[in-house]
């Protein structure tokens, strides 16, 4: 069909229906910009207003391209994968692990030397580490997150991602939900629910787009060509069902006014402690665990070209893992005015915690039986490997921190955070890099990474920035909780808290080295990934894919 | 029935095979995860809402004036929480540092909790009246004035900034949502309440203090000319901790 010359078509009813909502959605934001009194909320409604503009105008742009609309499921019987949406938050992920490693870096050198908060507001400490937490969890995590998840259950389905713009709904609306977030930290909107800090109507579109993930994701396992549902997908649905179900119950809350950024929670005090943490913990089980051994269970199989260790051993570790990680949240809250009962049960959980979770590291790690030469000769599959390890440290140390004999010295320190960080950096972290050194290849059809030898780099740099973060915390950590708790032989205690704090002065200049390491490790891959895509694409043909891993089916 | 008698046991992969119903089926998957994940939670939060000795019972818990919570939200905006927490445990060194240990009666109108995880700083949870309103101003403007190893950033900022209480009504109003005993007549004069704390000899002052008892009034900031951040924030800092008398407490009652 043609008119006045542009190869126009008709708009399809998804198409119909997004513009009409967003075009609905413009002036009831421009009023809100209009009306309220906060100028961050305005700033909110603003971009809100012209992220629906955008969306029109990108939506009413599809009628004037060439190509088949719906995109056909299939071409000469193969399937038709959608990868632009995951090529678009492989780049996210890259871009805000850079701004999220940036600020991380920025506010260690704050602790170090507190001149550089500059006596102003937006980038005080305050605002700032909400900043740095979010950008590394929700918005390098989550992208990656994403990205991986519909790669792959478009592979192990054999199928299309189900949709036609609801994927670009989810990734862009996700990313839309980052930009608000973090620049409402920095303009001080924020709830103070720690890893849960967005406000009310940033949580409600998240929330819209979460469950539009959901739909995609079903959809897309409800076309597939596999009877089985692969073990990777039963990760990634666990971790996208419980952070709804996280998500909701802890951000119910009643907003100050249309026209207000603010909000109060529903419940107070001990009950809002120990939905936080519910939640919070959570976060750590499902976000930032289930969902990256869903990456786990595709990449590492894939790259290593062996099958998953054992089949019976995911089923069970899958369950328990589900199971007892929902009940761990408590031990945040030891010796608080939390009822005892709850911080045992808490601590008990916890401890019975470490089996699954290593029950997922040695399926990751005896993956490599048969294949542990590749270690020598793929920096790609040593960084999984070692992140593996990293995992497998990491849910050790927690359980110990959970009793609370321990606790009672580990918490408010900085022990917790140097074990955030072995998790972090060590296991997500490095499980990402190695997924996005496999994906950009395969997303962009080069044959291989630009360089390896730069991946080696990359891994060297960033363990030893690793190595020192951890430690410096570990020894700063135990000895301020130490401090803190020290009696001279009159029975006076020994030291006020200010000597304290100034104790702690160069192991926080330690952890910023290690955290600048870390973030030129980072800078290498970009480098890497970038000279990749640069690189000339080949033909499908040269670059034939491994296998799809497979799990031994239930017989 | 002797053991002889039992039937024979199926070979052990029957039990496995039985997972192949989630395999192949995504919608008993998500039930299935569905269930698993949420009896933890049902397990450990519900019973908080209805066991009585959840919360302790205690005399003088009062809701926040409009003045200490429109301090409360400006310690929320700035992030405090991140380094200072508001909870202190029952431990030797932390009573003798900090002083009584928390009660769960404490926070019981804090909306979201401020308890904190972090003591990059020191516990706040009964900081009021610690300091002088004098000490706690220097202090924000220029932390290391007063303590040279200090590793807090300044806030100057507050006491120029002047505070926006326009809809300070519909603060306690959404308070109230969530169970907060805002009085019809609190939220209607709140904005009135929150003027007459920040401003000695106000008028108004003995029906603030008879609707808000132990409520501290004052200029909190020694600027008479506007209310600022400063003063919501320093009134918020000087009533932490002091609203349950620990001479009256009877902990022995409240054992749990």
């Amino acid at each position: 069909m043609a008119a006045m010359g542009y190869p126009i078509r008709r708009a399809t009813v998804g198409e119909i229906g997004g513009m009409v909502i967003a075009a609905g959605a413009v002036l009831p934001l421009l009023l809100i910009a209009a009306l309220t009194e906060d100028r961050g909320y305005a700033f909110h409604a603003t971009l809100g207003a012209l992220a629906a503009i955008g969306s029109v105008f990108l939506i009413a742009n599809r009628c004037f391209q060439p190509g088949q609309v719906p995109a056909p499921q299939e071409i000469e019987g193969r399937p038709n994968y959608n990868m632009d949406p995951v090529k678009f938050a492989t780049i996210a992920a890259m871009f805000w692990g850079i701004a999220g490693f940036t600020v991380g870096l920025i506010i260690a050198l704050q602790l170090a030397f507190p001149d550089l908060n500059f006596d102003l507001p937006w980038i005080n400490f305050g605002r700032l580490r909400p900043l740095h937490t979010s950008a590394v969890v929700f918005a390098f995590g989550g992208n990656v997150l994403i990205g991986t998840s519909f790669y792959v259950v478009q592979r192990t389905c054999r199928a299309r991602l189900a949709g036609d713009l609801s994927p670009w709904f989810v990734v862009l609306g996700y990313n839309l939900f980052i930009v608000i977030a973090g620049t409402g930290y920095l303009l001080g909107i924020t709830q103070s629910k720690e890893y849960a800090e967005p406000e009310w109507y940033a949580d409600l579109w998240l929330t819209f787009v979460w469950v539009a993930y959901l739909v995609v994701f079903l959809g897309t396992l409800a076309k597939r060509k596999e009877p089985h549902i692969y073990v990777a997908n039963w990760f990634y649905l666990g971790f996208i069902l419980t952070i709804a179900v996280l998500h909701i119950g802890n951000n119910l809350a009643w907003p100050v006014s249309i026209l207000s950024p603010k909000s109060y929670v529903l419940w107070s005090g001990v009950q809002d402690a120990m939905f936080q943490w519910w939640y919070g913990h959570n976060a750590v089980g499902f976000f930032l665990t289930a969902g990256f051994l869903a990456i786990v269970y595709y990449f590492v199989p894939k790259r290593a070209e062996r099958p998953v260790y054992s089949y019976r051993l995911s089923i069970i570790h899958f369950w328990a893992l589900i199971f007892l990680y929902i009940w761990a949240g408590p031990h945040h809250l030891h010796y608080t005015a939390l009822p005892d009962w709850a911080q045992t049960l808490g601590m008990t959980f916890s401890i019975m915690l470490w089996m699954p979770s290593w029950g997922g590291m040695i399926n990751g790690l005896m993956t490599l039986s048969g294949a542990w030469d590749k270690l020598r000769t793929d920096p790609v599959l040593r960084m999984m490997v070692v992140s593996l390890a990293f995992y497998g440290m990491s849910t050790f140390e927690g359980p110990l921190m959970s009793i609370k004999a321990v606790n009672s010295l580990s918490h408010y320190t900085d022990w917790t955070i140097g074990h955030v960080h072995s998790g972090a950096l060590g296991w997500v972290a490095y499980i990402s890099f190695g997924a996005i050194y496999c994906l950009v290849p395969w997303l962009w059809n080069r044959k291989e990474l630009y360089s390896l030898k730069l991946v080696n780099w990359h891994f060297w740099i960033s363990t030893l920035g690793i190595v020192l973060y951890i430690s410096a915390m570990w020894v700063s950590g135990i000895m301020q909780g130490l401090m803190w708790r020290a009696y001279t032989s009159l029975g006076f205690l020994e030291y006020s808290f200010i000597e304290t704090v100034a104790a702690m002065k160069p192991y926080y200049v330690i952890r910023a080295m290690g955290g600048a390491l870390f973030l030129t490790g980072a800078l290498i891959m970009v480098f890497n990934l970038w000279m990749t895509v640069r690189s000339d694409a080949v033909g499908a043909s040269q670059r034939e894919p491994a296998p799809e891993p497979q799990l031994v089916p239930a017989q | 029935m002797s053991s002889l008698d039992a039937p024979k046991q199926a070979p052990r992969q029957s039990l496995w095979s039985k997972h192949k119903i989630f395999e192949t089926n995504s919608i008993i998957l998500v039930i299935g995860v569905l269930i698993v994940i949420s009896i933890g939670g049902l397990v450990e939060i519900a019973p908080l809402f209805y066991l009585r000795n959840t919360i302790e019972k205690v005399e003088g818990m009062r809701p926040y004036t409009p003045l200490e919570l429109a301090g409360r939200a400006i310690y929320v905006r700035e992030g405090c929480y991140n380094c200072h927490s508001q909870m202190i445990r029952p431990l030797r060194d932390e009573i003798e540092r900090y002083g009584h240990y928390s009660l769960a009666a404490e926070s019981m109108y804090d909306k979201p909790f401020q308890w904190g995880s972090k003591r990059t700083g020191p516990d706040l949870a009964r900081v009021g009246g610690k300091y002088s309103d004098e000490w706690q101003l220097a202090h924000l403007n220029r932390p290391r004035d007063l303590v040279p190893q200090s590793i807090m950033p300044g806030y100057p900022f507050l006491a120029k900034t002047e505070l926006n209480y326009n809809d300070i009504a519909n603060h306690l109003r959404a308070n109230r949502a969530g169970g907060v005993p805002y009085s019809d007549e609190m939220i209607a004069d709140a904005a009135r309440d929150l003027e007459a704390q920040a401003t000695p000899d106000h008028p108004r002052a003995a029906e603030l203090e008879k609707r808000y008892p132990k409520a501290q009034i004052r200029d909190f900031d020694g600027d008479a000319q506007k209310i600022s951040e400063a003063d919501a924030l320093i009134a918020y800092l000087q009533v932490l901790g002091t609203l349950v008398d620990f001479k009256l407490y009877d902990d022995k009652a409240n054992i749990r």
